[in-house]
């Protein structure tokens, strides 16, 4: 699908689907190289729904998550672990770094924007959901967009179109959203890198993009 | 009805919000209830007569909903346990006022600070008074990120016709939570409020609109009259759903992201031959006492699952008159029954009496 560099961050409006865009991203990076994955949860907004929910599909797929101590605690800080550090210092893994919504989020990414302009080795995905009400036209995804590169420090490199309606996604849902995430990439001159789609239905999207999703979160 | 968007449950009741007309908005930031100020924060202002005010504090913002709705204009407050807390004197005096206002609870883990995962621990604030004196919340409890929309609008109109503040009591879950969402897109219906201040222009009676009374008899009558109106409320709002009620033996009642739970649960019994059914009050004031009082004729347990200590199930035992055993399934502090644990409840009440 795309030729994978040793950093991949997801960055987005909050509820775009990030984390479930970077949990799933990390399972298609260890399936695809079979080297050393590694994901850091950098969200210091969200209170539930976080990559550590995943812990144990990580855990399995032999995929080292990187989580704050507080991470589903009732701690409610913006704290991020030291271990962080380690992603930027030994660079042999791969590194999936789930950003925090809004410029909000992003402002913890600004610490770590020197090492990672530094190494030079990145892609910086913005998650697109045109389904979400304040990020639902190409103009105010673009002034989200531009909020949160400036305050991560670090520039867009490509669209993940994760247009979709949780559970109730069906493919004319995403097919629809289509020319709006192509219209996005042309304003900001920048790829749609990736087509996010539930796996049951990956196969009815008619593009070569497609990032199937396995994990979603559910509510019962 | 619009196309669907994807929406947290926190941003879907501000939305609705706006949608039924309510461009006043005051509030205090808490997880897990921040998203619906933040969301209001951003659309407010690019409404004509938008007001969004984060104000200094919990109690600041109550007073003024108390002063909004003391123009007739619709007017909201959000906040989570430890901050609806804070607000119990202005609902008071609110509901003392005879004033139309939407209070939004997230509920999170207590007593006091607590902790930031879901709960339903504050039924009995919601549904009991909460703050001083005799007065009740028409208290509202969605279990879909659709109803959170749904009932925004429903609790507004619901102020407007008793005049008397109304509840949403979500959980931290339902305010969490992502689904797709389809708003309302038309105009909401406004009924004539000919008690607001909003300036005689020298032309009628001025309006008082006031909590304290200096002579007993006024007060007392004063809480007569309301007492009249909330017995309207309970004959005519009660709303519940029922879920393979008609042959049930095994009655579970839930609300909110306890019931989601919960039909899972009655869905595995049924599998297993085992007939239970599901009760689900979405008004908890007024209480569907008389879904109860059925079940209670053909049911020979009812359970109640509850995300506290078990509060609902007073109401539950009141309801049935105690005709049969009521019992408790329930997790506390932010954590959430499992399907597993409500079935296994289930599979118990069942086997008893064999």
């Amino acid at each position: 699908m795309l030729n994978p560099r040793r950093v991949t961050l997801f960055c987005g409006h909050y509820g775009t689907g990030k984390t479930n865009i970077a949990v799933n991203y990390a399972f298609y990076l260890k399936r695809q190289l079979g080297k050393s994955v590694k994901i850091a949860d950098m969200d210091i907004v969200n209170p539930y729904f976080r990559t550590k929910d995943s812990e144990r599909e990580l855990s399995e797929a032999g995929i080292e998550l990187i989580s704050p101590r507080y991470a589903n605690t009732n701690v409610d800080l913006p704290a991020l672990p030291a271990e962080l550090y380690g992603l930027f210092e030994y660079t042999d893994s791969f590194a999936v770094l789930d950003i925090g919504g809004d410029d909000r989020g992003a402002y913890a990414l600004g610490r770590f924007a020197p090492l990672i302009l530094e190494e030079n080795n990145f892609d910086n995905f913005y998650v697109a959901n045109f389904y979400r009400p304040l990020t639902s036209t190409v103009e105010d995804t673009i002034e989200v967009m531009r909020e949160i590169e400036a305050a991560g420090k670090i520039p867009f490199t490509g669209i993940v179109n994760n247009s979709n309606l949780g559970d109730e996604t069906r493919p004319e849902d995403i097919i629809g959203k289509i020319p709006l995430a192509d219209e996005l990439a042309e304003r900001c001159k920048i790829p749609v890198v990736m087509t996010a789609v539930k796996r049951d239905i990956s196969g009815e999207i008619g593009r070569d993009d497609i990032l199937p999703l396995d994990l979603q979160a559910k509510y019962y | 009805m619009a196309e669907k968007v994807l929406m947290k449950g926190n941003e879907a009741i501000a939305e609705a919000a706006i949608r039924a007309g309510c461009l006043h908005y005051f509030g205090y930031p808490i997880t897990p209830q921040t998203e619906l100020a933040a969301y209001m924060a951003k659309r407010m202002p690019k409404i004509e007569g938008g007001v969004f005010l984060q104000a200094e504090s919990e109690i600041a913002a109550i007073n003024m909903v108390y002063g909004v709705a003391s123009t007739g204009k619709r007017v909201m407050t959000s906040s989570s346990s430890p901050g609806v807390s804070l607000k119990q004197e202005g609902i008071s005096y609110i509901a003392g006022a005879d004033l139309p206002a939407l209070i939004v609870n997230v509920q999170r883990g207590g007593p006091g600070l607590g902790g930031i995962q879901p709960s339903q621990s504050d039924y009995f604030q919601a549904t009991k008074g909460g703050g001083h004196g005799d007065y009740h919340l028409i208290v509202l409890t969605p279990a879909s990120v659709q109803e959170m929309a749904d009932l925004t609008g429903l609790a507004f109109d619901l102020a407007d016709k008793y005049r008397m503040p109304a509840m949403l009591l979500a959980d931290g879950t339902m305010g969490q939570m992502m689904e797709p969402v389809e708003l309302p897109d038309s105009a909401p219906e406004m009924i004539a409020k000919p008690w607001a201040v909003t300036g005689t222009q020298m032309q009628r009676k001025h309006n008082i609109i006031n909590s304290l009374y200096l002579v007993p008899e006024e007060l007392e009558k004063t809480n007569f009259e309301r007492y009249q109106r909330y017995a309207e409320v309970e004959k005519n709002e009660v709303r519940y759903e029922e879920y393979m009620m008609d042959d049930a033996e095994i009655c579970v009642v839930a609300f909110g992201i306890a019931a989601r739970v919960s039909r899972n649960a009655v869905v595995e019994a049924r599998k297993q031959g085992i007939k239970a059914g599901l009760i689900r009050p979405i008004t908890i004031w007024p209480f569907p006492k008389a879904a109860i009082a059925k079940a209670a004729t053909h049911c020979k347990e009812i359970i109640s699952v509850e995300l506290s200590m078990g509060q609902m199930i007073e109401d539950i035992a009141l309801a049935s008159e105690c005709k049969v055993p009521v019992t408790l399934c329930n997790r506390a502090g932010g954590m959430i029954p499992e399907p597993d644990q409500v079935f296994e409840a289930i599979k118990k009440a069942a086997g008893g009496n064999e």
